[in-house]
């Protein structure tokens, strides 16, 4: 029994980490935030070429057949680094489409197509009941990357039956809006839907369990990513307390900054332990996986975004700067509270799962 | 990542889970509930200790030369797991096993390892831990309690305070002052004190929740062989120093069996009261559950890198904050769950659990302070893990 990456691991981490400060550093991210898409063809096109959108995809599909941990150990990496565009988007549709069995997923995997899960309605509601369009017509919000997208994998109802189909983005009768929101790196869409025909992939209780399956990947890969994030926003809070002098010393030696530090070190380790763990438990199907995912976003979601109070506090006014990089980690740090449902969401969740014992 | 057990591991596990299965007392929660008066609870769960240490359950990653079962580091986590699915009752010799036994372990002589080491692990003698003084707390390496050395004897001399399970020890890891001359940190010395040697007071310290569970100590002119230093004379404040970092590494494993059952129990008072369909109850908790598992699954994670590394690092300060601050929000959270009925105590008409959650409440408040206080563990955090300049 190991709780830690093994050496193998630590080698992906540590290559994720050189690739995506090389090939994505903070210029880059604030050159793709001002563009429509937040999306860089050539950025893409390496991260495909790296293997990185197949990562725990089967190497028949042309993944590179990994694992939950080393796709949370890359999501770290990436979620460090501040990666803008439509990876954790395509995770979620490779998922669906591999536990579907649909070729298409090899044309994700190899980064030559993107996609992406239109979901969410206007009751903005992330459980399957929240699921009322039409097959296939109606409205959709807070569908990410939907602007760059190739396919869009889209639910809806047919009946009372959930069905999941693919949509092509350029298919006659779709519409797609951008919705400006908090975080420029990972942009957002309104799609609408008027009568399109689309490719079944899943229908009833098979869709329902390929969903929830597919949610619960995409939320690990997710808390993963924030775990990335807050240790970015503590490292370079813990560097500028040792840098920034006051008072005729490094503010660091305050312990008012420390006390700080501290909570900052807690949150983000607690974090780390949750989502390696809930990947750990996909990975291996046990029993309580779907808690130990609600779990990790939970208290991710609550985590992050006292880390980034936190940071920018100690860095005082500069904190509040447009050029310091903090608020766009304080920006994603709210956009993925948000994404596929914040604390008060999995605490019910969670509630369900234990308390009800459903 | 692997937290798979080993084919070693999954026999060490289904054994230990037989012998739970068919040597947890019946009904003890209620029997020990019953008892009446501190030391009559400490019988019986001292009784429970011993039993673990016959079934050979005790000293899990200790050397079988000692007593222990010379296992590995993985078979205590699942022992914890083990023993919180089980609901199993706490060992009470705490301090002797998660403290005082490593500390021998890494710098005791042969000599004091085959005289202590066993009797920790059956209960047969009880440690306590002779470190904060009057004034110093927080400021440990301020202690002024002074041990001469004459006669080949050191003769001990000053008053402990905040000593749990005084009353009932018979041995004591003190940490006295053999050199007034040099800096505080080099000063000192760590001594095996017999805690029934002429010249040993032990008094009782009445803390907020009435109960008197911690003591003050009183040393006048107590002889202790030489032969029970630990360590160097005036390596004190390194030896202490790594019993503090077991304190903070492992006291997070035996609170573990604690909340587990704590929660469990809360969650059937909850659905017996209706609460279970508030929403805000649910949302509260939901969030000690989940608050509960990240404490397990951190301490998971601090033993494998103990296991890799040999031993504990300064990373355990953050279990210590953890664990503290859990256990005051669960206990706040019982009390909303509760309502009136939480604040009653023992004997009450309509009271739960003979007044487990009006006291529990209370003795959380001390979890903060005790084993060094929150704030102290996050100057740690902030020095050593993180590296700031030193506040202090």
């Amino acid at each position: 029994m190991q709780f830690g990456l093994t050496e193998t691991q630590q080698v992906l981490k540590n290559s994720a980490r050189e690739f995506f400060s090389g090939e994505c550093p903070m210029a880059e991210v604030r050159c793709l935030m001002e563009t429509d898409t937040a999306y860089d063809a050539s950025l893409w096109k390496k991260i495909g070429e790296h293997g990185w959108c197949g990562i725990i995809f089967p190497e028949e599909q042309d993944g590179l057949g990994l694992g939950m941990v080393e796709l949370a150990a890359a999501m770290e990496e990436m979620g460090r680094a501040l990666v803008p565009g439509p990876f954790l988007s395509g995770l979620l549709a490779g998922a669906i489409l591999n536990a579907t069995g649909n070729p298409r997923l090899a044309s994700l995997c190899r980064g030559e197509k993107k996609s992406t899960l239109a979901l969410l309605e206007s009751s903005a509601r992330w459980d399957i009941d929240g699921v009322q369009m039409k097959a296939i017509d109606g409205n959709k919000m807070f569908v990410p990357d939907a602007g760059v997208a190739d396919f869009l994998i889209v639910a809806a109802r047919m009946g009372a039956d959930l069905v999941l189909s693919v949509v092509h983005a350029k298919a006659p009768g779709v519409c797609i809006r951008a919705a400006p929101a908090i975080d420029a790196t990972r942009k957002l869409y309104e799609v609408t839907f008027r009568g399109v025909e689309g490719e079944l992939l899943a229908r009833g209780a098979a869709a329902e369990s390929v969903l929830s399956r597919a949610l619960d990947v995409a939320t690990v890969a997710l808390a993963a990513e924030m775990v990335g994030g807050m240790q970015k926003v503590l490292d370079v809070t813990v560097e500028y307390a040792k840098t920034r002098k006051q008072f005729g010393k490094p503010i660091g030696q305050f312990q008012a900054v420390q006390m700080h530090c501290a909570d900052m070190l807690v949150l983000t380790e607690s974090s780390r332990s949750a989502a390696y763990y809930a990947a750990y438990a996909v990975q291996n199907k046990l029993p309580e996986a779907s808690v130990a995912v609600s779990i990790a976003k939970a208290y991710a979601s609550d985590a992050y975004r006292e880390v980034g109070n936190k940071g920018i506090q100690c860095h005082g006014g500069m904190g509040f700067t447009w050029e310091n990089d903090l608020h766009l980690y304080y920006r994603r740090a709210k956009a993925s509270e948000l994404a596929f449902g914040d604390a008060t969401y999995h605490r019910e969740r969670i509630a369900q799962l234990v308390i009800d014992l459903k | 990542m692997d937290l798979s057990l080993t084919p070693q591991e999954l026999a060490f596990r289904d054994e230990l889970r037989a012998w739970l299965i068919g040597n947890i007392p019946k009904d003890w929660v209620k029997a020990l509930a019953a008892t009446h008066g501190q030391r009559e609870r400490f019988e019986f769960l001292r009784a429970w200790q011993r039993k673990v240490y016959e079934g050979g359950w005790a000293g899990i990653s200790w050397p079988k030369e000692y007593g222990g079962r010379g296992a590995g580091l993985m078979e205590q986590v699942i022992l914890t797991e083990e023993m919180a699915h089980a609901g199993a009752p706490q060992m009470p010799g705490t301090l002797g096993l998660a403290l005082v036994g490593p500390t021998l372990i890494a710098c005791g002589t042969d000599a004091q390892k085959r005289r202590h080491l066993s009797k920790i692990l059956s209960g047969e003698e009880i440690w306590c831990q002779g470190f904060s003084e009057p004034n110093a707390g927080s400021d440990l390496a301020a202690l002024r309690t002074e041990a001469r050395l004459e006669d080949g004897h050191f003769v001990v001399t000053g008053q402990k305070v905040w000593t749990s399970y005084g009353w009932a020890s018979d041995w004591c890891e003190l940490v006295v002052r053999t050199d007034p001359s040099v800096p505080k940190h080099k000063g000192l010395t760590v001594l095996l004190v017999d805690m029934h040697s002429p010249g040993v007071e032990v008094r009782p310290l009445r803390q907020m929740t009435g109960e008197t569970e911690f003591n003050e100590l009183f040393f006048e002119n107590v002889k202790v062989p030489v032969e029970n230093v630990v360590g160097k004379v005036g390596d004190g404040w390194n030896v202490a120093l790594g019993t503090l970092m077991h304190e903070r590494a492992t006291l997070g494993a035996g609170v573990q069996i604690t909340y587990k059952r704590n929660f469990d129990r809360l969650l059937e008072l909850a659905r017996e009261l209706g609460r279970t369909a508030d929403p805000i109850i649910r949302q509260k908790l939901a969030q000690s559950y989940a608050e509960i598992e990240i404490m397990r699954l951190n301490q998971m994670r601090a033993y494998s890198r103990i296991n890799q590394s040999g031993v504990p690092g300064p990373e355990g300060s953050i279990q210590k904050i953890f664990w503290s601050e859990l256990n005051q929000r669960f206990q706040q959270v019982a009390q909303e769950v509760l309502g009136p009925y939480g604040q009653l105590t023992k004997g009450a008409p309509g009271v739960f659990d003979e007044g487990q959650w009006s006291y529990g409440y209370l003795r959380a408040r001390g979890n903060t302070i005790e084993a060094g206080t929150s704030e102290i563990q996050r100057l740690i955090l902030g020095h050593f893990v993180l590296g700031l300049p030193k506040s202090y």
